[in-house]
């Protein structure tokens, strides 16, 4: 199974792509040829072999900006994910082994915040605790939250009636136990989709958050910001400034999208 | 002898949304060290509700409303939910019917059995050593523990179960339909594994069965269940030599037999209905020798000689 993954031609794509963006991540202060914060040259200066894609209102060089917004962003969405992903899967695990009257409650809370739409609720959660990126991340992680709950309660549902956990029971074994090593390791592959998936929505909803400020305070390099700056002088025939950004938030989310799609079709087949 | 379990009028239904199921109605039995008694029946009544009900494992959204089960003494129904864990694998186990599906699929076997004696408070390096021993006790090479479950057959994999279930010496084992599942030859090798250890370490079982022939050939006592109800418990030879219970007499004359050159007698009709039983006696829809009084009163389990019960108004006067 692990190496039908590895072999899958969609997630080698995803998996390119994300490390890709990680090294970049890692290395920017390496490789970007300026500072990101500091003008470097003549405003709004089209892609040329000096500023590979241009520079900003401000003469700052567009490629380092870009290369150091990765930064942000994947701290952003990592710890958003991580965060939602362990709530959720915790969350989903107590409700659907437990049931009763406690799973109908956590149901209904996980549905009401489900039925909001995702980037609304993000918003106004940001807004609420005021803008800052571990506060952006936290308004992410409470919105994905359901998605990870429902996924792992209803899989809880079916794992909990098969046998061998009935047998575990009728052993004696208790039942945080039974939870955390009968059920759980069978989660893992549906949680790989989930988590990558949820990678990529939350890429995008981070990026919204930046576009209307909710994050980072500039100078500070990011993408979604910068889109909003860039979009002021799209008239002005500045189209690099908003182009490049798009890029990556695109092709960062598709990097997460394929990972998911590899994964699942790997899955699915057995 | 000393019973080691004694189970008093238990009741037990299932609410469910259709309604209120009967399936165990008064059911009493005992069992001394080391005995073997098989419970019988057709499906649907009762025997493996009565044997969750041994482990007070009964599951939702059944419920135990009436009843005693002591085990060596002490009533397991009263028990509350660590004490419950703790005497499950240790002093009442299980096995199951299917052993296809009742071992964690993604675990080897030996780390399956060893958290099971640690979850018991065996300490590590003695639970491996058992784990070994168990294994090899039950006819399977040591290195089957470092094995998945899928690597092995279905026999193999119900005697994992069994190894499991008598580990930790418990008083009685609920065994339900251990051997359904498995091909005739293989079921006898399971039979004989469960009777040796019962003769070694004096564990009492309780056999769930429909295999009529099989509890025959195995069993010291015969239970016999309808519709949630016994409806005759005897000792096995004297339960041959005198079956008073016309449901016990049809299931017996249902069993195809070599030595007769006559196609087995079939019993007519369906099992009832235990979301709406029948009235009285709930045999009686089906029963050849119905009589008035078996429409309306119920009758009770009757010691109608020393260790023959039988539930039926016209014991006695058969005999």
């Amino acid at each position: 199974m692990k190496l039908e993954i590895v072999k899958s031609p969609y997630f080698l794509a995803g998996l390119t792509i994300i490390s890709i963006f990680i090294l970049m991540a890692l290395l920017a202060d390496v490789i970007s040829p300026y500072s990101p914060v500091e003008g470097v040259g003549p405003p709004l200066q089209p892609p040329s072999p000096r500023y590979l894609v241009g520079t900003d209102n401000l003469g700052r060089d567009m490629l380092s900006r870009i290369i150091h917004g990765s930064r942000i962003m994947l701290t952003i969405v990592m710890i958003a994910v991580c965060l939602s992903g362990m709530v959720g899967t915790i969350i989903g695990l107590i409700s659907g082994y437990v049931g009763g009257v406690l799973d109908r409650i956590l149901s209904f809370v996980m549905d009401s915040i489900y039925a909001f739409p995702p980037l609304i609720l993000a918003i106004a959660l940001s807004v609420a605790l005021g803008p800052s990126p571990l506060n952006a991340a936290i308004a992410i992680a409470v919105v994905y939250i359901p998605t990870y709950f429902r996924m792992v309660r209803g899989q809880v549902l079916s794992i909990k009636n098969e046998l061998f956990i009935e047998m575990a029971r009728a052993l004696g074994i208790p039942s945080t136990r039974i939870v955390l090593r009968h059920i759980l390791p069978h989660l893992t592959q549906t949680l790989m989709v989930v988590f990558s998936m949820n990678s990529a929505d939350a890429i995008l909803t981070e990026a919204a958050l930046s576009f209307m400020g909710l994050t980072v305070q500039p100078p500070t390099p990011d993408w979604g910001f910068d889109l909003y700056k860039g979009r002021g002088f799209i008239l002005a025939g500045a189209w690099w400034m908003l182009v490049f950004p798009g890029i990556m938030i695109t092709l960062l989310a598709l990097g997460f999208a394929l990972i998911s799609e590899g994964v699942s079709k790997s899955a699915s087949r057995g | 002898m000393k019973e080691v379990l004694e189970v008093s009028d238990l009741w037990i239904k299932y609410y469910t949304l259709s309604g209120v199921v009967h399936a165990v109605s008064g059911a009493s039995f005992q069992l001394g060290k080391g005995e073997m008694v098989a419970v019988v029946g057709e499906s649907g009544s009762g025997k493996s509700t009565l044997g969750y009900a041994l482990l007070n494992m009964v599951p939702k959204p059944g419920k135990i409303v009436r009843g005693q089960v002591l085990l060596d003494g002490v009533d397991i129904l009263k028990l509350g939910p660590e004490e419950l864990r703790r005497i499950r694998g240790s002093k009442v186990s299980m096995i199951f019917q299917d052993p296809f599906t009742t071992l964690d699929p993604l675990r080897k076997l030996g780390t399956q059995f060893e958290e099971f004696l640690i979850e018991h408070g065996v300490e590590r390096a003695k639970a491996r050593a058992m784990v070994k021993e168990f294994l090899v006790a039950v006819g399977l090479p040591e290195r089957a523990m470092h094995s998945y479950p899928h690597q092995l057959s279905g026999g193999q994999k119900q005697r994992v179960s069994i190894a499991m279930a008598v580990a930790l010496n418990p008083v009685v084992m609920v065994a339900d339909e251990p051997t359904t599942a498995l091909d005739v030859i293989v079921q006898r090798q399971i039979m004989d594994l469960i009777d040796d250890i019962r003769k070694r370490v004096g564990t009492s079982v309780v056999l769930i069965t429909h295999d009529l022939a099989l509890a025959l050939e195995r069993a010291d006592t015969i239970m016999v269940m309808y519709g949630g109800y016994v409806m005759e418990r005897a000792d096995k030879k004297r339960l041959l030599a005198n079956m008073i219970h016309p449901y016990t007499k049809a299931l017996f004359e249902s069993l195809p037999r070599m030595s007769q050159k006559r196609m087995p007698k079939f019993l007519p009709g369906y099992p009832p209905d235990l979301r709406n039983p029948p009235s009285g006696c709930i045999f009686h829809p089906r029963c050849a020798f119905a009589q008035e009084k078996c429409r309306s009163v119920a009758p009770v389990l009757n010691e109608i000689a020393r260790n023959h019960f039988v539930a039926c108004h016209l014991a006695g006067g058969e005999q």
